[in-house]
């Protein structure tokens, strides 16, 4: 349809440099630029870095979104750029760029929520949201159990990590079994020729007195760790497809069993997964599992949209214009720990219409600072 | 002509218009935490005093620093933006130079700003309009023989003056002084016309300009009008990253 929003969002909130264009529900463009690659050698995203690729890659990245969508820049009806959470320096660069781009063609700014947008890209995959929808963000930088009655307005947090995120998780396990950075796909692909039930690995925060939505994911870290060196010290040979099956399934079976509860809980029907651990095939495969037991309907965009894309943003842009949501001011700042109970920044002169419960900052974690090497 | 200059590079946050003979508005506040907060509505306060529209803008002047604050990369990518957007030239200049030229001393001087962490960012002059090499970033302390009996301006100077006993005007950079130091650049600098685009990949390229330029920014070739510098950061400092060193055992011991 031609009168749906055409939206332009932009995301830098960690190593990826995204530039995306929808219409309405519709993806016309998704333009991704990664640093992951001069990250690798560091085991984590390295914020200094970050933001300098950032720099060099926007105006590139922004050109060639307009190419493959074939739209012009003068008919956009809106720029949306993730507002925070993410790294500080890195989000000032797309806070920045979109800032300059909407005011260069004279159209509104939507500064929005990076955790909201994960939900919200779903859109392009699977149609609009269901209203209330559930959504579990699993990434290198969030773990969270979310339920979002209007995408746009009011997003409720239900469940974090008190430790590290799921990606976390994935990348320190990689590094104890030297198979490099990021961990995610390698373990992925070395677990589906191990056997999940090896080692009984630890199930944190499970307990009946434990909260029933937060995440802990540190404690089966160490205990990966310690069984592994002390395979290491007998001088054993390390089964490490098992412990890669092992853990795998320690992480997804409290994901996918917390989400699942989640929705039960509070009379919910759809479970929305996203965040880039949700690339994860085991992952996926064990939340269809346990959604169809429990009569729940999974949507897990494709992996590409799961990850850190501006698609996500421009998505969640095209539903503030569609909504008539508030648009920013041009002092719009980068937040590195907007609270996800805020969907969006609106202006200041426009007051915030949303409301909502008390604020709850989701902090995005600093990959590099906190690791098993000092 | 009318150029819009903005600079970041320093605490201020600094933004002007200029019509190719003088200032016509600008706006400079000073808050190394607040750059990309500032510098948009800046600019719209520059426009909005001339009573002009961001479309009359015939190229864009950047300070490239050398600077230290994250917000060093507010400034330049707004300038490339605006420059993609607009389909304008981007001119990057160095930070120091805008100091210098706002200076207006003759004979040997220096030009240094805060580079926080106990160093400047500095380089020497030999006049307002010329720099003598290119700018480095070192402890006042170690380089206090090298720039003893010269006259010295900006932040950096005021903030240590065992090394720069002799501290001048200005403090902080002006985009007004940029604008106007680009301004004489591109009137004199260029006496064969030539006119090129700044660099990351903006295309502010005049259709009616040389086939050679053209070529190159097809090609993607950062095209860099003469006198001035790439739209590229001058950092001065590797990213402080380090590779993790061994695996360490959790197991006690
Ligand atoms: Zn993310």
């Amino acid at each position: 349809m031609a009168d749906e929003p055409l939206v332009l969002g932009i995301e830098t909130s960690c190593d990826e440099t995204g530039v995306g264009i929808v219409r309405g529900t519709t993806l016309l463009a998704d333009a991704v630029a990664s640093s992951v690659d001069t990250h690798a050698r560091f085991g984590g995203v390295v914020p200094e870095i970050a933001s300098r690729a950032h720099l060099e890659a926007m105006v590139p990245t922004i050109e060639r979104a307009l190419k493959d969508a074939g739209v012009s820049a003068r008919d956009l009806d809106g720029i949306a750029v993730t507002a925070g959470p993410g790294l500080a320096g890195a989000l000032l660069v797309g806070v920045s760029a979109a800032k300059a781009y909407a005011y260069a063609l004279g159209k509104p700014l939507y500064g929005v929520n990076h955790l909201a947008s994960h939900i919200c890209v779903d859109q392009l995959e699977h149609g609009p949201l269901p209203e209330p929808t559930m959504a579990l963000l699993v990434s290198g930088g969030h773990s969270s159990l979310l339920l979002a009655p209007d995408i746009t307005s009011d997003v409720r947090p239900l469940g974090a990590t008190i430790d590290d995120a799921a990606g976390e998780a994935f990348d320190k396990i990689a590094r104890v079994l030297d198979l490099g950075f990021p961990g995610g796909p390698v373990i992925d692909r070395l677990a589906r020729e191990g056997d999940p039930k090896a080692i009984a690995f630890p199930r944190g925060l499970t307990g009946s007195r434990d909260a029933p939505y937060d995440f802990s994911f540190s404690g089966l870290k160490t205990s990966v760790a310690r069984w592994v060196e002390a395979k290491r010290a007998a001088g054993e040979e390390l089964p490490i497809r098992d412990v890669a099956a092992s853990f795998q399934e320690a992480v997804v079976d409290v994901l996918t069993r917390k989400a699942v509860r989640a929705c039960k809980d509070e009379g919910v029907d759809h479970l929305m997964i996203g965040g880039g651990v949700a690339a994860n095939s085991r992952l996926r495969a064990l939340a269809q599992e346990r959604c169809e037991r429990a009569g729940i309907r999974l949507r897990v965009p494709r992996p590409g949209l799961c990850t850190d894309n501006g698609a996500m943003v421009a998505a969640l842009g095209a539903e503030m214009v569609a909504r008539n949501r508030a648009s920013s001011d041009w002092d719009l700042s980068a937040d590195s720990s907007l609270p996800v109970t805020d969907p969006h920044v609106p202006g200041a002169a426009r007051g915030n219409g949303a409301g909502g419960p008390a604020h709850d900052h989701d902090h995005v974690h600093e990959i590099s600072k906190d690791n098993l090497y000092s | 002509m009318l150029l819009l200059a903005v600079d970041t590079a320093t605490p201020a946050v600094t933004a002007a218009l200029h019509d190719g003979t003088s200032v016509v508005a600008e706006s400079s506040r000073t808050d190394a935490r607040r750059h990309g907060e500032l510098l948009l509505p800046a600019v719209d306060h520059v426009l909005a005093e001339a009573g002009l529209k961001l479309d009359a803008v015939t190229g864009i002047v950047v300070g490239v620093g050398p600077g230290p604050y994250t917000g060093l990369r507010v400034g330049l990518v707004t300038a490339a933006t605006f420059g993609s957007v607009l389909g304008v030239p981007v001119y990057g200049l160095c930070t120091l130079d805008g100091l210098a030229y706002a200076s207006g001393l003759d004979g040997p001087f220096v030009v240094a700003t805060d580079a926080r962490r106990k160093e400047v960012y500095w380089a020497r002059y030999d006049g307002f309009r010329t720099r003598l090499d290119e700018p480095v970033v070192d402890r006042p302390a170690d380089i206090a023989e090298q720039v003893a009996g010269l006259p010295a301006v900006g932040a950096g100077a005021l903030l240590y003056p065992d090394t720069f006993p002799d501290a001048r005007a200005p403090e902080n950079v002006s985009a007004g002084a940029l604008a106007a130091l680009a301004a004489e650049k591109l009137a004199g600098g260029n006496s064969d016309g030539r006119i090129g685009a700044g660099g990351m990949g903006t295309d502010g390229i005049d259709a009616d300009e040389g086939g050679a330029d053209r070529a190159r920014a097809e090609r993607g070739d950062v095209v860099v009008a003469d006198g001035f510098l790439p739209v590229t950061p001058l950092y001065l400092r590797r990213p402080d990253a380090q590779v993790p060193k061994n695996y360490k055992v959790v197991t006690p011991q």
